[in-house]
Parts: C-alpha cells; structure tokens; sequence
C-alpha cells in the first residue's frame, strides 16, 4: 500500500492539492479535507461542553435529585441551549457545507482563506460565548436572550461574530459550486445530496440575516446605543433566525439520510424529481415558521398566525412527508433487489441492524417523524398552541427532532468520516453498533417524558416545578422518565464522543478500502452493488411495506392530532 | 449521493402519486380545521391587543384592585389583594418579577376581559391546571376574553424565563 500523505501542511510531506479517495473514486480537495476536520472536531467538542451541562440539568429538573441550585440551572440551561443548538449544530453543517460543495462534486475548495476566516469567527464567537455565560451573571439570559433581558454587550458580540462567521463559510460554499460548474467538475444536475446542502444553505443565509435584526439591535442597545427596542419585534426578528435555523438543520439532516441510506443499503433514489420537489417546498415555505414561537403573542392577528404557521397550506409539512416516503422506499427498492422480498416486511428483518449509519438512520426517521414531526404540528396549530406554549411539550417536541433527528444522524455520519476523512480506522467498533440504540432509546423517553410532563402543566425553563404546588403527583413519575431516558443518553452520547476521539486520537492511519464499518464481511450483497434501472423497475421490488408505514404513520398522527382539539375543548371558554 | 443520472425527470409512479394525493390532502384539512376552529369553536387565541406603557398599566391595576377589592391572601408569604369584579367587566392582571398581582375572584361561566400586560420582562400567563397559556409581553396590553368553565382555586405559573426568580412567579385566580 502507498504511504499516506498527511492532512495538515505543517506535517512533513503533506500534499497541497487533492488526493483521491479509492472508495468514492472522487477527488478530495486537502484544503477542503481540513476543514471539514477543523468543523466537525469544534462540532464534537461543543456537543461534549452541552452535553456535560445535559446531565446537570437534566438531573435538577428530576426533582429526585434537584442537583443544581437555581442560578447554576438556568446558567447551564443558556449554555446548553447556545453549544447544542447553535454551535454543535452549525460546525457540523459547515463540515457538511465544505463536503457537499467539493468532494461529491469532485471539486476543489475554490476559497479556502475565506473558509478558514469563518471558521476562526465562529470558534472565537462561540468560545467567547461559553465563556462569559459561565463566568459574567449577567448572561443568564437563556439562550434566546429575550429583550428586555439585557446581557453584557460581550454575549451579544459573540453572537454576532458566530453568526458572520458562519454566513462567510456559507458564502464559500456557493463559490464553490459557481466554480465548479464553471471548471465543468461535474455533469448536468448536483447530486441530490449536495441539492439538499443547497437547500440548506440558502435557508441558512437568510435564517443568519434575520438573526442579526434581532441580536444587532440588542447589542446596541445593551451598550446603551439605543435606549429601547420593542420585545415583540425581537421575538419575531428572533424566531426568524431561531426557527429557520431549524429548517438548516432539518435540510441537512435530510440530506445526511440519503446518504447514510446510500452508505449503508446503496439506494438510488425511487424518483429524483420527486425528491428534489420535496426540497423545493422547503425552501419556498419553511421560512414562515417563526410563527410557531408567537402563536400566543399579543398584537398579532389570526389569520396571521394560521398561514404563517401553517407554512401557507402546509407545503413544507408535505415536502417532509415526501422524504417520509421517498427515503423508506428507496431503502426497500435497494433491499428487495438484492434479494430480501419475503412478505411485506422482510427487508427489514435483513436490513444491516449492526451498522450504525443504517440504525442511526432508521432511529433518526422514526423519532423525527412519529414523535418530533406529528407534534411539532400539533403544537404549529393556531389554537391548540394555547395548550402547549412554553410547557415542556415544547422541549418534548424538538428534542425528538433537532436531538433524536439530527443529532442521531449527524453522529451516525461521523462514523463514516473518520475513515473517509480522517482517514483513520474506526476503533471500538462493538460501543458504535450500540451507540445509536443507545443514544435513541434515552432520547425517545426523554422526549415522552417531557411530553407527557407538559401535558400534565409543567412549564419548561423552570428550575422546581413543585414549587407552584400545583402539578399532579403523576408528574413525579413523568420527570423520572424524562430523567432516565436524559442519563441513557448521555451514556450514548459519551459512547459517540469516546468512539470518535478514541478513533481519531489512537487509530493507526489508513485509507479507506469500503463504506461499510461493520456488517459488511457478513453481509457481502450490501456492499454497493450498483442498482441497474431493470432493478428499479421491476414489480417485484416495488417499496410496498414502506407504503404500509407511511400509512400507518398518517394514522398515528390523526389520533394525535384529534386528541388535542379534543383536549382543547375542555378547557375555559377564551377568545 | 453522487452524480445523479442525466434525465431524471421522470414521471412518479403509482405508490408515490398515490402517497403525495393523500399527503396533500391531510395538509389541506389541516389548514382548514383552523379557520372552521376560529368561528366554531369555544376556545381561541385572544387578538385583541392595545398599546400601553408600564406606568400607565400600573395606574389602571391600582384604580381597578382600589375598586372592587374584597380581602387579602398571602402567597409565599406576600400579602396580594383580592379582587371581585362584577361579570362582564375589564379584569387586570399585571405581570412582574417575580408577582402576579392582584388575586381575581371570578364567577363560574360568567365572562370576563382580562387583561394581560408586563412591568418588565417577558413572562408567561400560565393558568394551571386548565392549561391555558398566553405570552406577556411588556409595552402591550393583551385582552384575553375568558370565561371559567370550572370553579376552584387556580394558579397562575410563569413560563417564561424572567431571570433567577423565575420559579417563584406564582399568581392566583380564584372562581366561585
């Protein structure tokens, strides 16, 4: 085997240009290569910072343990709610952004300086950040920092530095794509993949504008620039950046699933239109989601509220129910060809369990979609929103999308990474099988325990519930659930974290010589074999039990839906 | 994940055309159930929202708990006035860090326009356990049309953060 060329310029005999990657036969840009491993270790050392403040919190909210004093809870909660949902989020997609702009394309990073610039922004904003929360009690403001909370003018400094950042690495990643066409890299269309990235990245630019209507007003103002800014404009400047960003993460986990599913079962996709349509619909309605945080504002009108929360007629609601069935189905089609037809659901029974992007895949899927995605629009309708604003349904709902989702999918790629582009082997491979059932499962009761916590009246962002006197007993059995489900979690989590820098740190340097990580010696036919357009067509592979499940979820969300309308009718008379 | 085949606009078959009618006819009863919620149904989101300032809400809280106040209560140890207002008339609530003041004592199924505004910072009107929850903001004053539909002692729990009390932001609304 040829000696390895390092990755970074400072090592003896690194190679400035490209290398090319013998499993993708694609070329790797090793301007690129860096940065996506300068992104995707500042994405896993933040996750570790939130996650460690994960566990505190988590710990005090079940009220067996009551852990940290009050200041420390709502300190760590506003750190936890910037490392996870900011910072862990967008170093990962910018990782994201750098590969799906170069190597799918077989092209080169067209702006590496500028790149770098932003990755320098973001890490020194996103630093600072944590720094001054934990150490400045002026910054207690929770992550959302509503005004008239007013933190020191650092706090929102660090924002904003994080957000500039962010918008130049996005910004290379349309240079790239405008380059590489323009040096002809790749032909005709950009691989549905890097389609999604674009999605994302075009949401994220406007998601990080509208940030800075909110946070540049506030940091003014909190150095005394402006003496006041109206709250409810700052909620809905806020929410603008606040709720668009989970759209970014929501394109780039889709994206990220029809890669894992081409990792590991080697899909095609059943209808790139189809798909591509599904992205389409994101990108023209998703924006109006900042709706969703002021359903229960004053000053704002009905109709207001409902088509904006309704993403005008819930078209971005169908474009994910396409991916609901278009992702599924295309595993079925890729599974069936390669043999497993038996019954409805015997691709399923044979599909690679043990490998951790195809468990990472399917656990993200089902926790996003039946739990995350059915009351994510459950708690978007006008009136039931009444029930749930601020209750801990709400924290119950995005941590089954933006945790169980994306971050089980994200952590599920990262596997891959580490010998694609870290170009290690990856180590502890048995504590990878397991860390995404894991991981899902504390996520999953974590999330129904908030739900059902909130259903019951408790409030999120509430250091002791108990205090009011009001909760039922029952809470204290629902807290507990959450509190279990958040300590298997962190076990998964610290299990992803242990793999990746344990990998990383200690694995001897290799090329990569196959996709799969751990069920490919057993499983010789999921190694990619090349789906033919005979196979795609034919009767026999056609996805029939994916079609049952996307039925069966449409039920599961009727019955959820109608409970609330149900449940909201027994409320006090209120208009 | 790579390069995709040259022509794939292609037409959907079946199973999808089938899934996107179906998906897209639950998004469009969806959005329907809103608005035929908004003129059927008994509880809706209050719009009626009108500009005040701090100052000017506290006078108005002041004259209204002046008027109609029948005793007092304490809650954590502060005493708080309690207020009967007749049916049909404009209730005040006013939101600070960390009071909900004053205590209402309302009447079973009679209506009431309460309103909503803060001293302050966010906070979150809360009513447990009925479960009704509306955003406080300051500067607006938000009018919240309400009639009990049930009697007892109800709390008032603040959702939204307001700096390190904000647990302690616990309120009362008592309905004969």
């Amino acid at each position: 085997m040829a000696t390895l060329a390092p990755t970074f310029p400072w090592v003896k005999g690194a190679k400035d240009d490209y290398r090319t990657c013998p499993v993708l036969t694609l070329k790797v840009d090793m301007h690129a290569e860096r940065l996506i491993i300068a992104n995707a270790v500042m994405a896993v050392l933040t996750l570790t910072i939130g996650g460690i403040a994960a566990l505190l919190i988590a710990l005090t909210r079940w009220q067996t343990f009551h852990l940290l004093d009050a200041t420390w809870f709502y300190r760590l909660l506003t750190l936890h709610g910037i490392d996870m949902l900011i910072a862990w989020m967008v170093f990962f997609e910018i990782a994201g952004l750098h590969f799906g702009s170069t190597v799918l394309l077989n092209a080169r990073h067209a702006a590496p300086k500028l790149a770098w610039l932003g990755f320098i922004l973001m890490t020194i904003g996103g630093l600072t950040a944590n720094v001054v929360v934990l150490f400045d009690p002026r910054n207690t403001v929770a992550y959302t920092a509503y005004m008239p909370l007013k933190a020191s003018p650092v706090f929102y400094l660090s924002y904003i530095l994080f957000a500039v950042g962010a918008l130049i690495a996005v910004a290379t990643f349309f240079i790239n794509i405008v380059v590489a066409k323009r040096e002809k890299r790749f032909e005709g269309s950009m691989p549905l993949v890097a389609f999604g990235f674009m999605t994302a990245a075009i949401l994220a630019t406007y998601t990080l504008l509208q940030g800075a209507a909110a946070i540049v007003p506030a940091f003014l103002w909190s150095m005394g620039v402006i003496s006041s800014f109206d709250p409810g404009i700052y909620r809905n400047f806020f929410w603008g950046f606040g709720h668009p960003a989970q759209q970014v993460n929501l394109a780039a986990m889709i994206s990220i699933w029809y890669s894992l599913a081409q990792i590991t079962v080697g899909i095609r996709p059943v209808n790139e239109k189809f798909s591509r349509l599904a992205f389409v619909l994101y990108l023209f309605f998703i924006n109006l989601g900042a709706a969703h945080h002021l359903l229960g504002d004053p000053g704002l009108s009905f109709a207001w509220k409902a088509v904006n929360t309704s993403y005008a007629m819930y078209l971005a609601v169908l474009g994910s129910m396409m991916h609901a069935f278009s992702i599924p189905a295309a595993m079925e089609v890729a599974l069936r060809a390669k043999g497993y037809r038996k019954g409805l659901f015997g691709w399923l029974r044979n599909a690679p369990w043990k490998e951790p992007g195809f468990s990472a895949l399917v656990i993200s899927i089902v926790i996003f979609g039946w739990v995350g995605g059915v009351t994510g629009v459950v708690i978007g309708t006008e009136q039931i929103n009444m029930l749930v604003h601020n209750t801990m349904r709400l924290p119950g709902h995005f941590h089954a999308t933006v945790v169980s989702g994306t971050t089980t999918a994200f952590m599920g790629l990262t596997y891959y990474l580490i010998p694609l582009i870290f170009r290690k082997e990856l180590k502890l491979k048995k504590w990878a099988v397991w860390q995404p059932y894991v991981f899902g499962g504390g996520m999953l009761l974590l999330s129904l325990g908030m739900i059902t916590s909130g259903l019951q009246g408790v409030s999120r962002r509430n250091w002791d519930i108990t205090f009011a006197g009001v909760v039922p007993g029952t809470v204290e059995l629902t807290l507990a659930i959450f509190g279990i489900g958040a300590i298997l979690a962190v076990i998964g989590g610290i299990m992803f974290v242990t793999v990746v820098f344990v990998s990383v740190l200690t694995g001897p340097r290799t090329e990569a010589n196959r996709l799969l990580l751990v069920s490919g010696d057993g499983n010789p036919v999921l190694e990619s074999t090349k789906l033919t357009d005979h196979m795609m067509e034919d009767k026999q592979n056609q996805p029939r039990g994916a079609f049952v499940l996307v039925f069966a979820f449409l039920v599961w969300f009727a019955v959820y839906y109608f409970t609330n309308w149900w449940l909201l009718g027994r409320t006090w008379f209120i208009r | 994940m790579l390069a995709p085949e040259q022509n794939w606009w292609k037409p959907m078959d079946r199973l999808e055309k089938t899934w996107l009618t179906v998906a897209l006819v639950w998004c469009i009863f969806l959005t329907i159930m809103m608005p035929l919620w908004y003129f059927q149904g008994k509880q809706n989101v209050p719009t009626e929202t009108y500009r005040t300032t701090p100052q000017q809400y506290a006078v108005t809280v002041n004259e209204f708990v002046a008027k109609y106040q029948i005793g007092e209560e304490s809650i954590n140890g502060i005493p708080f006035p309690v207020v009967a207002p007749p049916a049909g008339s404009d209730v005040y609530i006013r939101a600070s860090a960390w009071q909900w003041y004053p205590i209402l004592q309302l009447e079973k199924g009679k209506e009431y326009r309460l309103h909503l505004s803060s001293m302050d910072y966010n906070h979150g009107f809360s009513l447990q356990p009925v479960n009704i929850n509306l955003q406080v903001l300051p500067g607006y004053d938000y009018v919240a049309t309400i009639t009990p539909t049930s009697s007892g002692d109800f709390t008032i729990v603040c959702n939204e953060y307001c700096y390190l009390g904000h647990h302690t932001m616990v309120g009362k609304i008592i309905v004969k």
